[in-house]
């Protein structure tokens, strides 16, 4: 070849993939869509929308300057910053899911704190290829009615937390032979109902139940419900009223002297810690759907979240907003993970999506392992603690955590029949 | 004996804040020939107006009763305010158009009242729960009931009987019945319409915050609570007779009872029987049980 030729095709070279590392720069510069789906209006938005985005956005803000505590120190999702687009869960959630996804252009979802909504998403999500993670949402339905590949949930079932919750029960308060329940008139509702008073029959079969109550989901007069409970006494209520719902039930039982008499066991109370302390008696059973909010456990990284937060939003964080940062921060550390492993410092969707697949990582309520149904469902620690009014502040005492393999079925057992099966190979030193 | 107890008095009290609502949207029907679907935004005003208007009050720890009386005035202020504007400044321009037309342009402002509601509220929820113990509360036999909410069969009761003598016993109620039966025949007598339409809307609308706000102290109030309501609203006025205060009287009673009952014996029909209740009329009296008698016009 001539020098001549050489030099043209040497320049053609350096030419071409110059302009292929500015395309790659520009591609990782690029923002990564992110929608943020929850309930921003409408009775659930105080309680579970807001603070969730609020814990988000705490997070993001953090990701995209590159200031979160260890392990993360890279800024961004795979370098790229986040570009946040809220949706509101309030309004039709699929046709909105849609939206996001095909007119927005949102490259990935984190959302959904209704079961109904992540009942009706999954399947689109599934159509449409694109990466889902549940941030709140408890029906184990999700994966237990067929897997999923581009579905994700960074928090443990419904199912989880009754078992926990009864669990808790027999632990802490052994004098309780009868039961009664209230609980909202959907799946959420009727399954959390299902799974706490079976498992609670498991453990102890001399359980008998009082009352079984379902009011309409956001029906938020409960003054014959208050009777009917009050008229036949169990020892110990449960119920897994959440937002709006929950607020009014505790308002409404307060004068009543409902959870003074007979013992409350409120799985979602940790919303209401803050608000209605006041009407809350002590010695109710409160629960935070995990590990998260004031039953977080003490680290370093839990620190940094409570201190940010507050000085962002003059609060303290509730437990919705540990789930949703959480969330987010499932995508973070598959992204630095997926970076790690094909050395590319700019992985795409799909690597990402790879690398979720059984991620454990951190989180400022512990670490989150995505170890049931195929590395796609999260296994957490969960607590739960019995409230006390100190010096007029909401405290939780006896609180017990619950580790993953005792409380969630193991790999491949659909979660009811662990609980009839009486939970074999349950670990629970 | 102490479950039929139960019943009455929860029936009761439920079917009192049913009637408040109820009563403001049927007087509304009656005379202006509107169904009001932006009467469910009139609750959800009261009862923001209450909860952060009230809520500082308690908060910045005045006299507590004080407070039970600046509840009323706020909610019935707010409530024909707001409902002087909304006959003032939109209905009044569309007055001769089809009930069809009227039913739309109300839910177009129930809409727009929702978002105003958020623009000026937010989103996060308010609460104002110290009038709700206020009072105390009464033992029967082992039950326990609020005070509050037995103070509510009270207002509902005075509601009722104030209705009914300003329709029946005053100048302007009986101008209003001849309005309520026959429009036309009533502005050829030389009834003012225009400036009775002004009264009677205000008055249903301050009906509608007046309930939002009497059981904000019970709730948590948060945006949508107006679109909850309405529903069960319509209900009770199609039990009772669209436009008939009788009527929305007796179908909260009807409703409230049936649905405390429900709860009480049979939890699993709880949200059966309120419809089932108006169904079962229908059936045998399609234009519910004291519906307004309708002349045939040649």
């Amino acid at each position: 070849m001539h020098t001549k030729t050489r030099l043209r095709t040497l320049s053609a070279l350096i030419l071409a993939s110059g302009m292929m590392a500015m395309a790659q720069g520009a591609q990782a510069q690029d923002p990564l869509k992110l929608g943020l789906i929850s309930f921003y209006s409408g009775p659930v938005s105080g309680p579970v929308g807001i603070p969730s985005r609020n814990g988000a956005d705490l997070i993001i803000e953090a990701i995209n300057n590159g200031t979160l505590p260890a392990p993360y120190t890279a800024a961004g999702i795979g370098g790229r910053q986040i570009e946040t687009v809220y949706v509101d869960e309030a309004v039709d959630p699929v046709a909105e899911y849609r939206n996001a996804v095909l007119r927005q252009g949102v490259d990935a979802v984190v959302g959904y704190a209704s079961s109904g909504s992540c009942l009706a998403v999954a399947p689109v999500a599934e159509e449409l290829k694109t990466l889902t993670l549940f941030y709140y949402c408890g029906t184990v339905r999700t994966f237990e009615e067929g897997p999923k590949e581009y579905v994700f949930r960074t928090m443990n079932t419904q199912d989880v937390e009754n078992i926990a919750a009864a669990r808790y029960v027999l632990a802490t308060r052994d004098d309780v032979n009868t039961i009664s329940g209230i609980n909202q008139n959907y799946g959420w509702g009727q399954e959390s109902w299902r799974d706490f008073s079976k498992s609670l029959q498991q453990l102890k079969p001399e359980v008998e139940i009082k009352s079984e109550l379902f009011p309409k989901f956001l029906a938020g007069q409960y003054g014959a419900e208050v009777t009917a409970l009050s008229r036949n006494k169990a020892d110990l209520i449960h119920s897994s009223f959440w937002g709006g719902d929950l607020d009014a039930l505790i308002l409404q039982a307060a004068p009543r002297g409902l959870f003074k008499s007979q013992t409350g066991l409120l799985t979602t109370g940790g919303t209401a810690l803050n608000t209605l302390a006041k009407q809350i008696p002590d010695g109710t059973i409160i629960g935070v759907r995990g590990n998260g909010g004031i039953l977080a456990p003490d680290s370093d990284f839990n620190d940094w979240f409570r201190a940010e937060y507050e000085k962002k939003y003059g609060e303290q964080p509730t437990f919705p907003a540990y789930y949703m940062a959480q969330s987010v921060l499932a995508l973070k550390a598959a992204a630095d993970k997926a970076a790690a492993e094909s050395g590319s410092s700019a992985p795409d969707m799909e690597q990402i999506r790879a690398a979720l697949k059984g991620i454990e990582y951190d989180t400022p309520a512990g670490k989150v392992s995505l170890n049931r149904h195929n590395g796609h469902q999260a296994a957490t620690e969960l607590a739960y603690g019995t409230f006390k009014l100190v010096d007029g502040k909401p405290t939780l005492e006896n609180v017990i955590r619950y580790q993953p393999n005792c409380v969630i079925a193991p790999e491949g057992a659909k979660s009811l029949d662990w609980i009839e099966a009486g939970f074999p190979g349950a670990q629970c030193d | 004996m102490m479950t039929f107890l139960a019943i009455v008095i929860d029936g009761f009290i439920y079917a009192s804040w049913l009637f408040i609502i109820a009563a403001g949207l049927s007087l509304i029907y009656g005379v202006m020939r509107i169904l009001n679907m932006a009467h469910g935004s009139f609750y959800a005003i009261g009862a923001y107006t209450v909860a952060s208007l009230a809520g500082w009050y308690w908060s910045a720890g005045l006299p507590p009763y004080g407070g039970i009386v600046l509840m009323f005035v706020i909610a019935l202020a707010v409530g024909a305010l707001v409902g002087f504007v909304i006959e003032r400044g939109v209905l009044r321009f569309l007055m001769d158009r089809d009930q069809i037309v009227m039913v739309l342009v109300t839910f177009g402002l129930l809409l727009m009242f929702e978002d105003i509601i958020k623009l000026m509220w937010g989103v996060q929820s308010y609460y104002a729960p110290e009038p709700y113990s206020l009072f105390g509360s009464t033992d029967v036999g082992d039950l326990v009931f609020v005070n509050y909410d037995l103070a509510m069969v009270g207002v509902a009761a005075l509601v009722a009987f104030l209705l009914w003598f300003g329709l029946n016993r005053t100048r302007q109620g009986k101008l209003l019945r001849a309005v309520i039966h026959d429009r036309e025949l009533a502005i050829t007598m030389g009834i003012n319409v225009r400036r009775l339409f002004v009264i009677t809307f205000s008055v249903g609308a301050a009906l509608g915050t007046l309930a939002g706000g009497l059981v904000a102290p019970a709730i948590a109030v948060t945006p949508g609570i107006g679109i909850e309501i309405i529903v069960l609203a319509f209900a009770v006025v199609v039990t009772g007779g669209l436009g008939s205060i009788q009527g929305a009287l007796v179908g909260s009673i009807l409703i409230g009872l049936a649905r405390a009952a429900a709860v009480n014996l049979y939890p699993e029909l709880e949200l059966f029987v309120i419809y089932g209740v108006m169904a079962l009329v229908l059936i045998f009296k399609p234009r519910g049980l004291f519906a307004l008698a309708s002349t045939r016009k040649i």
